[in-house]
């Protein structure tokens, strides 16, 4: 029915205006094992708990954020610009 | 007037009658009536037909929790069926029809079902129906669904207008009675935004029919007046016939505001219902308790009624309830309800109490049986008679209204919405809202607390806190002095009472009695969810408001358990039903989705083109001429045509993306798995994007304009992804690369010319000079058009195999070129052509699309396996791409088919088998991707995706339809049909 994602450029927003990508994990390195790239795009965690995410302001500022959801409650404990070069879980 | 209605007493407006009808009977209300209050003091106590066993039903409540009285009210496009009698406002000319009756309400030989109820108990679809299967569908549920019903949805469409919209506050005060009131006062003096909706058309809640006085006022009076000081408060919105249905993630509401279902005839420019999201910084949950039904046989007789809505008829609406009424009540609240009633000149006849001592002094003239229960009813049609039990004998007494009064449940449901149980309170005997709820509170009745003063002033303390916590100042507020005021215990639930006679029941909607409990516990089913769906208790459109607790309280009584233990079912919403009309708000019709029309749609138009909807686009799909009668004569013209002169098509449609900055070749180097690093300016280049498994994602042509920009071009149907996935490579995974992107495809008009005869046409309005020597194949330029009054960039680049450009505009320009290139191309027989002309010219020349590229297929599969870089570090796709099974030979790959019989045809989709062999799995070696007839072929050509197809050109197969029963002799060929070594390309 409704709920709000902060934006850190567009401020609270409909959800609607939103689009999923999934788990936010880092790239691996181009060479690196076959084993990483195979966890990169096939394997996911489910956690119940919170989870970073990808999420593009599709119809607002068209920015990917990563996104701090709580797979249960669904609230949002942190929302940053992807850009903004923090650790991705994962990372190298 | 009826002798039900009372003179000069209630809200109601005693000279402003109404008329109506009800099942096409005249009748006289009052403005400020409910339907139920109206029908009431009609005398029209049967109001409608029970769900399973027809039996008759009156009017239990006076509010949203309304099991029985369920009406359609309205005619044609406007029907609504299973409106609530009880929150209808009644209106001049209101028409009304009781529902799941045959023939009609007062014979109803549906009634019989009663006869036949020990068939009908709880699971009784399971056991009846069981077997055999076969006759579910065409007997038992037709047969269920005509006998048990609710009310009948008009196939008209709805005339009326809805609307959705969103509202922001720091206070949203949801229930509009003293608790709520004095909570929104107290926020509103203090200058917080406050939104206070209440689903009623006037605020007050209880206030409207309480006897009490608030500073020497009438409750009535305070709950208007408060509500006059609310609604003169710039910072305040009063919202009314507003019913809050959902509590949502981010603290926001879902709303439905009922802004002309009280009107006969809807203003045009205003919406019947209007759907609000309402973000909310705090909320506070006033929405009062639901008082419980007691459970004896006969306790659904129509007369009998809740003990609040009873004082409600009376106080708010002047209406009495029958002429020798008797009240059953398990706490106080039934004396102030006798008191009224003889205030009011109404004989009760009898209070039955269920307690040894009451709380209060009863002085009145009824006479009062303590440690006593009402077990059963008689009468057929209305209740004539109570059996009450007492010491083990059973009394009769002549009564023609009972009222019920089994305590008082919080209303709660929001406060679990997202996932919270409610907790049982033992002190409270009630379910109470679950712990540690962030965003919203509870207070008053909603909370459990009973008495008046205490209500209000819950109210106005926790709108203070948040007040404070919102960082504004609270001026004191004096709370007001109440007088009157009965207050209600706790009084202990009665569960189950002794001696019960006949039928009791506990969901009155779904036909559901304690015996089906009973039953439910005793076979197994007490658990409370396999409880409720076993006997469909609380499943109604009620949502089981009156029932749910009974249910849980005799279930725990027959487990010998708490309540505590048994728990609630999971609260969802919607509160009350919605109309499907709100949630759909403006988007019906037209309106449904959004339509994209390229700039050159009128030219397609009136050039005559049929169009396709393709996603939201509308494309033109062929230009039929006169004395053509099929679509394939068209398309036939149109594709001998292009290979024979020229044809001009729409390719505005075709995502396009302009990608800039210093690092834009290298972005593109990444993101395409061919090399682009080194594309020079004034080239286009093919390019063919993967996703990150290996597989291909998009594919188009992207041409250097300048050292730093690039013009892409996409798919259609995946422009929009192709520019997400474009945004997040450059932003999330090298940020660091300096590119920018911009969606163009809205901005420029793009044709393709193609044809031996292109180059003369398109040369009459370009400029420079496009000859094959000054702008060869894959050049790329901008271009000035018409002597310079307009410029383009023109792409020499084709899809049919042809001489070919594509001249994009400015999108305003668009249909002007167009016209310009169709009169330069009259003399050399250019025509229009459209996507199914497209689409022949790119299967003859075994060109791929989306039919080929279906996420299945890496570049090596459709005869790219050279283009895939094996230089560049790195691509998306690259390190998936090098997975072993992606290169086994035995991979679908792309080949052409043709049938052997030229007069014989297939389909796409058809799967492709060995000469021979049977149609099985095991035998399966592809399936057809796409397929035309081919005017220059003489046949249906297709494109395959077949093991080892590459290699097996030449090789006799079968082309196999299960679906249609077909299977066609064919060859496997060169997926290029015409013009394999690409002459007419290079010209």
């Amino acid at each position: 029915m409704a709920s709000l994602v902060p934006c850190p450029n567009c401020g609270r927003r409909p959800k609607e205006e939103f689009t999923i990508k999934g788990a936010a994990l880092s790239r691996p390195a181009p060479g690196a094992d076959a084993a990483d790239w195979f966890n990169y795009v096939y394997l996911r965690d489910n956690p119940r708990g919170t989870y970073e995410e990808y999420w593009h302001h599709t119809s607002g500022c068209r920015r990917w954020l990563v996104l701090t959801r709580h797979t249960l409650t669904h609230e949002v404990a942190a929302c940053r610009d992807a850009a903004d070069g923090s650790q991705l879980e994962g990372g190298a | 007037m009826s002798s039900y209605r009372l003179p000069k007493r209630g809200l109601v407006d005693h000279n402003a009658p109404l008329s109506f009808t009800f099942d096409d009977r005249s009748m006289q209300g009052l403005e400020g009536d409910t339907l139920a209050s109206a029908l009431l003091a009609n005398g029209q106590m049967l109001v409608g037909r029970s769900f399973k066993y027809h039996r008759p039903r009156g009017i239990l409540t006076a509010g949203a929790a309304e099991p029985n009285a369920l009406v359609t009210v309205g005619r044609r496009g406007r029907t609504e069926p299973n409106t609530r009698a009880t929150v209808q406002e009644l209106y001049e000319g209101l028409e009304a029809q009781s529902q799941n009756r045959w023939p009609s309400l007062n014979f109803d030989v549906g009634a019989l079902n009663g006869l036949m109820s020990p068939f009908l108990g709880a699971g009784f679809y399971y056991k009846t129906f069981m077997w055999p299967a076969p006759l579910w569908e065409k007997l038992y549920e037709p047969f269920i669904r005509r006998a048990a019903g609710l009310g009948k949805a008009s196939y008209e469409a709805d005339p009326d207008a809805y609307e959705k919209s969103w509202a922001h506050c720091d206070l949203l005060v949801i229930g509009g009675g003293p608790t709520g009131l004095a909570a929104a006062l107290t926020a509103g003096r203090a200058g917080a935004r406050v939104i206070l909706v209440d689903e009623g058309s006037l605020p007050g809640g209880s206030l409207l029919f309480d006897t009490a006085t608030i500073d020497g006022r009438a409750a009535a009076d305070f709950a208007r007046d408060t509500s006059a000081e609310l609604q003169s408060m710039a910072n305040v919105r009063v919202m009314t016939r507003t019913t809050a249905f959902g509590w949502y993630d981010g603290n926001v509401f879902g709303a439905v505001e009922r802004v002309q279902k009280h009107v006969r005839d809807p203003a045009s420019h205003l919406p019947v219902e209007r759907l609000w999201r309402i973000v909310a910084r705090q909320a506070l949950l006033a929405t009062g308790a639901e008082e419980r039904p007691l459970v004896f046989g006969g306790n659904d007789r129509p007369g009998v009624m809740m003990a609040s809505a009873m004082r409600t008829y009376l106080n708010r609406y002047g209406v009495a309830p029958g002429k020798a009424t008797a009240i059953f009540t398990t706490n106080d609240s039934g004396y102030g309800l006798a008191r009224d009633l003889e205030a009011a000149g109404v004989d009760v006849v009898a209070i039955i109490d269920s307690r040894p001592a009451a709380g209060v002094e009863y002085r009145g003239k009824a006479r009062l049986i303590r440690e006593a229960v009402v077990c059963g009813t008689k009468g057929r049609k209305a209740i004539s008679a109570i059996e009450v039990h007492r010491d083990g004998r059973t009394e009769t007494i002549a009564v023609d209204a009972l009222a019920m009064a089994g305590g008082f449940s919080p209303i709660v449901h929001l406060a679990c919405h997202r996932g919270g149980k409610p907790i049982w309170s033992a002190e409270k005997a009630a379910f109470l809202a679950p712990e540690g709820l962030k965003g919203l509170g509870l207070a008053g009745a909603a909370a459990a607390t009973t008495e008046l003063a205490a209500c209000l002033g819950e109210g106005a303390a926790q709108a203070k806190a948040i007040v404070k916590e919102l960082g504004l100042s609270c001026p004191p507020v004096a709370l007001p002095k109440v007088e009157g005021d009965e207050g209600i215990d706790s009084s202990k639930p009665l569960w189950s009472i002794p001696g019960v006679k006949g039928k009791a029941f506990v969901d009155f909607q779904n036909d559901v009695h304690l015996k089906d409990i009973g039953l439910a516990v005793r076979e197994g089913y007490s658990h409370v969810e396999l409880a409720k769906r076993y006997t469909t208790s609380g499943m109604a459109t009620d949502q089981g408001k009156l029932s749910n607790v009974n249910a849980i309280g005799l279930i725990a009584k027959a487990r010998g358990v708490s309540p505590a233990e048994v728990g609630t079912t999971t609260f969802r919403p919607f509160y009350t039903p919605v109309s499907f009309g709100a949630l759909t708000g403006p988007h019906t019709g037209h309106h449904f989705q959004p339509v994209r029309k390229s700039p050159l749609h009128d030219w397609a138009k009136k050039h005559g083109a049929v169009f396709v909807e393709t996603g939201l686009w509308y494309r033109s799909s062929w230009f039929p001429r006169s004395g053509e009668r099929t679509w394939r004569e068209s398309v036939d013209r149109e594709v001998l045509n292009v290979r024979k002169n020229a044809g001009l098509c729409d390719v505005s449609m075709l995502g396009k993306i302009e990608i800039s900055g210093s690092d834009a070749a290298e972005f593109l180097n990444r993101v395409y798995c061919n090399a682009f690093l080194k594309l020079a300016v004034g080239k286009a280049r093919y390019g063919l994007m993967l996703r990150e498994d290996g597989m291909i994602y998009d594919d188009g042509t992207t041409s250097r304009l300048e050292e730093n920009r690039f013009f892409m071009t996409t798919t259609t149907a995946y422009a929009a992804g192709v520019m997400n996935h474009l945004e997040f490579c450059a932003q999330a995974l090298w940020p660091e690369l300096d590119v920018r992107l911009a969606s163009i495809t809205d901005q420029w008009a793009q044709m393709a010319i193609a044809g031996p005869k292109a180059r003369i046409i398109l040369q009459k309005i370009v400029d420079e000079d496009i000859s094959d020597a000054a702008f060869p194949f894959l050049a790329a330029k901008e271009v000035s058009l018409f002597g310079g009054a307009l410029h383009g960039y023109l792409f020499r680049i084709s899809f049919s195999g042809e001489l070919a450009y594509e001249l994009a505009v400015p999108a305003g320009y668009g249909e002007s070129v167009a016209d310009a290139l169709m009169e330069a191309g009259t003399a050399h027989g250019v025509m229009p052509y459209g996507l199914e002309t497209l689409g022949v010219l790119r299967i003859e020349k075994g060109h791929v699309t989306h039919n080929e590229i279906n996420g299945t297929v890496v570049p090596a599969d459709l005869g790219f396996g050279k283009m895939v870089s094996a230089t560049k570090p790195d691509f998306i796709g690259k390190a998936m791409l090098q997975r072993e099974g992606l290169a086994a030979p035995d991979r679908p790959q792309l080949v052409g088919v043709v049938p052997l019989d030229p007069r014989q045809s297939f389909r796409t989709g058809s799967h492709i088998l060995a000469k021979g062999a049977a149609a099985t799995l095991e035998n399966d070696e592809g399936y057809v991707t796409s397929s035309a007839y081919s005017p220059h072929i003489g046949s249906t050509i297709a494109l395959a995706l077949v093991k080892h197809g590459p290699s097996r050109h030449g090789e006799e197969v079968v082309v196999w339809s299960g679906l249609h029963g077909e299977s066609t002799a064919a060859r496997l060929c060169n997926p290029v049909f015409f013009d394999p070594q690409n002459e007419r390309l290079h010209v």
